[in-house]
């Protein structure tokens, strides 16, 4: 079953780009992630997968069903985490949490508890007096404490510290063991390449590339880095040139034996070659340039 | 009902403030009237002589030496005026303020459909002005008997009902107007109130501007009119009934389409 599946989606706001011919599939059960860097067209996406806004043109469905005709039902299996999580700001959190659980017409008091607890939430403060961090976790838990199919997080890492993201990305990783799917955007890419099994890339409004995290570091270019010299030797198929210190670091694509060739004769005192990481495949397709 | 419990639960205080004050107001004007009334028999002939300022007010056609006549007057702008700022107010904010606050965001991803939102909201915005307004009839009906009047009953129904019927026009206005906006315009709420109270006095000062009264709610809770008539006037309520439908509609219409930024 797919849990997303979008097919031309087109949208535009007056005369601006939001997104321009989406396709997309997610998969039931996936862990993904959708980068790009902001105004690329990611929250525009969600917000039509949600039906807070209407298409332009092409469509979109959710576990099958069309995202605006059919939302009521859609909203009824997704948790959602906007970007910037606003709440009623007179309101205790414990309200806020109610007040999201009533309206799903379910008594989630004891999940809720559990997550306040995991996250280092305090229930009984007034919305108004928490932090942005604090306020994020509002939103997870209420993205969270009903137990959707379905997650869809807008930047949901963005103003926690580095303990919460952990105990955050564990307690999806769970529903995802569980059968739940998870759907994430974000510009922090080593949380993607981290915990997320395939990812898109959107530039300007444009679906550039949809793949397994894997496949997407795995583009036929190492990253070499050379210590004890300074400049790169000359080779084809190299590019990216960075020098430091006693070091050279650069892309390389050609055949293996010309690069060892070609560094043999070198007064090396050490050397890696790795696959690049998800950030310069994101700068590769960001800048154009071939790989 | 859960959002409709959520508004009144935020707008309490608020409510309670200016439910305070219109009472409070009407209270004093009420309870001065035994001390003004010997003297009421000259200013209302004062009152009643001063051409357009007594027109525009319906003065020249209400004795301020009974208790009607002045209570019309007074409580014409008292809860008239007080009751159409505070509907205007909550009505041009109850769709509008969740955009503005970025909390449409997390109101609208929960499995509700717009038409129910608005339902709720306008539900929440009706009730509110009927506390108002039980309040401040509660208060007045105290304060008569304090002061050992007895007014005819039907006429001061009437009066209170007129009062009603204007708020709840002036809200639903305000509150179709609201479906349009991003960030909510209390300002503009309180220009429309105005303008709805300065449209009927200006339609009081000339028989050429009289067709103003159909398009204000003032028109038809003339305390004047509804004091000499003992009814209201069903062209003007007319008028009115079909100016808060529209505003009613057009937000049911608008805000099931509109895209939530």
């Amino acid at each position: 079953m797919r849990a997303i599946s979008t097919e031309g989606l087109t949208k535009y706001y007056g005369k601006h780009r939001g997104i321009i011919d989406v396709n997309l599939t997610v998969e039931e059960g996936d862990f993904f992630g959708f980068i790009g860097p902001n105004g690329a067209g990611k929250s525009t996406m969600i917000r039509t997968l949600l039906g807070l806004i209407a298409p332009s043109g092409g469509s979109a469905e959710v576990f099958g069903k069309n995202a605006g005709k059919k939302k009521i039902e859609i909203l009824a299996e997704v948790g959602y985490l906007p970007s910037e999580a606003a709440f009623y700001n007179g309101l205790k959190v414990r309200d806020i949490l109610r007040f999201s659980a009533d309206f799903r017409k379910q008594d989630c008091h004891a999940e809720a508890e559990r997550l306040c607890e995991r996250l280092g939430l305090d229930p009984s403060r007034k919305i108004r007096e928490l932090s942005l961090g604090n306020r994020k976790k509002v939103g997870i838990v209420c993205a969270l404490q009903h137990r959707p199919r379905l997650y869809v997080l807008d930047e949901p890492t963005s103003g926690l510290d580095p303990l919460v993201q952990r105990e955050f990305y564990a307690i999806l990783a769970e529903r995802c063991r569980e059968g739940a799917t998870v759907f994430l955007s974000s510009h922090v890419l080593s949380e993607v390449q981290r915990y997320c099994r395939h990812a898109a890339i959107i530039r300007d409004g444009r679906l550039l590339v949809c793949d397994s995290v894997e496949n997407l570091g795995h583009t036929g270019a190492k990253r070499v880095t050379l210590y004890g010299v300074s400049r790169a030797p000359l080779l084809e198929g190299i590019r990216d040139v960075k020098t430091g210190g006693e070091a050279v670091s650069f892309l390389y694509n050609g055949a293996p034996g010309g690069l060892l060739q070609a560094v043999a004769a070198l007064p090396l005192t050490d050397f890696t070659v790795a696959e690049p990481d998800l950030e310069e495949v994101f700068m590769h397709y960001y800048s154009g340039e071939e790989m | 009902m859960t959002l409709w419990k959520q508004e009144l639960r935020a707008g309490r205080v608020f409510l309670a403030a200016w439910a305070a004050a219109v009472a409070f107001l009407t209270a004093i004007c009420i309870l001065i009237y035994p001390e003004m009334a010997g003297q009421m028999e000259e200013i209302s002939g004062i009152f009643s002589q001063m051409g357009g300022f007594s027109q525009a007010f319906g003065m020249d056609r209400l004795s301020f030496g009974e208790f009607l006549g002045f209570f019309g007057v007074e409580c014409g702008n008292v809860l008239g005026l007080g009751g159409a700022l505070f509907a205007a107010l909550i009505g041009i904010q109850a769709l509008a303020r969740e955009e503005k606050e970025h909390t449409a965001e997390f109101l609208l991803t929960h499995p509700v459909s717009r038409t129910r939102v608005v339902f709720e909201k306008l539900l929440a915005v009706f009730t509110q002005i009927f506390l108002l307004n039980a309040a401040v009839l509660l208060v007045t009906l105290l304060s008569v008997a304090l002061i050992g009047e007895s007014p005819d009953g039907k006429t001061l129904a009437l009066l209170f009902l007129a009062y009603f019927l204007l708020q709840l026009e002036t809200a639903a206005v305000c509150f179709g107007i609201s479906a349009f906006l991003r960030q909510g315009g209390p300002g503009l709420g309180l220009g429309i109130a105005a303008l709805f109270y300065f449209l009927n006095l200006v339609a009081n000062l000339t028989r050429k501007a009289e067709f103003l009264k159909y398009l204000t709610p003032f028109g038809y809770a003339e305390s004047a009119d509804v004091i000499m008539n003992g009814r209201l006037s069903g062209g003007y309520l007319a008028a009115g009934l079909f100016l808060g439908l529209a505003g009613v509609a057009a937000a049911f219409w608008w805000y099931e389409r509109k895209d939530i930024a």
